[in-house]
């Protein structure tokens, strides 16, 4: 049980330290990426939070956030790139992302 | 040998989850400190494929062959894949909105990790 601590300990100052770039960072893209690995140590919190409180069901809401973390973070990407979710804008070529 | 296997499994599960620990910390101290969004994104991916793995292998370890197993491993797999992607679309409207690389200035070899 101790081991679980530890890790949840590592995780959460790491989220910690991830957020001071979220509010530091100077362009968006920045923020992105910590929006990005924040999902990620938060799919980890939860999976460590599941066998810390003896309950690994709480493994389903991991997988759940792990999908729409990346959907998010493909999303937005795409609405910074072309100012649009659907179509790239008229008159400029640009690769798929 | 029957009750040495458990210490054993327990010794590796103390393993995978410290390294994963340190991995992770040491990506999100790369995050603060390393100059510029294409060296962030370093530190970045060393949560993403070690700090996952690794965390997540000694939780497996701790859950024996059971569907959580499943579960770990379907997390991981997915991470492995979802994480790269989403990283290097990031790397590519970084570029296209204007950044440069610190170190493109100079000399173009070193630039190109991207």
């Amino acid at each position: 049980m101790t081991m679980f601590g530890v890790a949840t300990a590592a995780v959460l100052v790491a989220m910690a330290l991830v957020l001071i770039r979220a509010f530091a960072g100077p362009t968006v893209y920045d923020r992105i990426l910590v929006v990005n690995v924040f999902g990620n140590l938060s799919v980890l919190l939860i999976a460590l939070y599941g066998f810390l409180s003896g309950r690994p069901d709480f493994l389903d809401i991991a997988i759940v956030y792990a999908l729409i973390n990346f959907i998010a973070t493909i999303a937005v990407t795409k609405y910074i790139k072309f100012d649009h979710l659907g179509r790239p804008r008229r008159g400029e070529e640009v690769d798929d992302l | 040998m029957s009750e040495l296997l458990p210490q054993a499994l327990d010794i590796l599960s103390w393993i995978l989850l410290i390294g994963g620990s340190v991995f992770t910390l040491i990506g999100a101290i790369g995050m603060l400190r390393l100059p510029d969004v294409f060296a962030r994104m370093h530190g970045a991916s060393l949560i993403d494929t070690m700090g996952v793995l690794l965390i997540l292998l000694g939780l497996a370890v701790q859950a024996g062959w059971t569907i959580v197993t499943i579960k770990l491993a379907l997390i991981t797999v997915f991470v492995f894949f979802t994480s790269p992607t989403a990283t290097h679309a990031l790397a590519q409207a970084a570029l296209w909105g204007g950044l440069k690389p610190a170190s493109v200035d100079d000399e173009d070899e070193e630039g190109e990790e991207q």
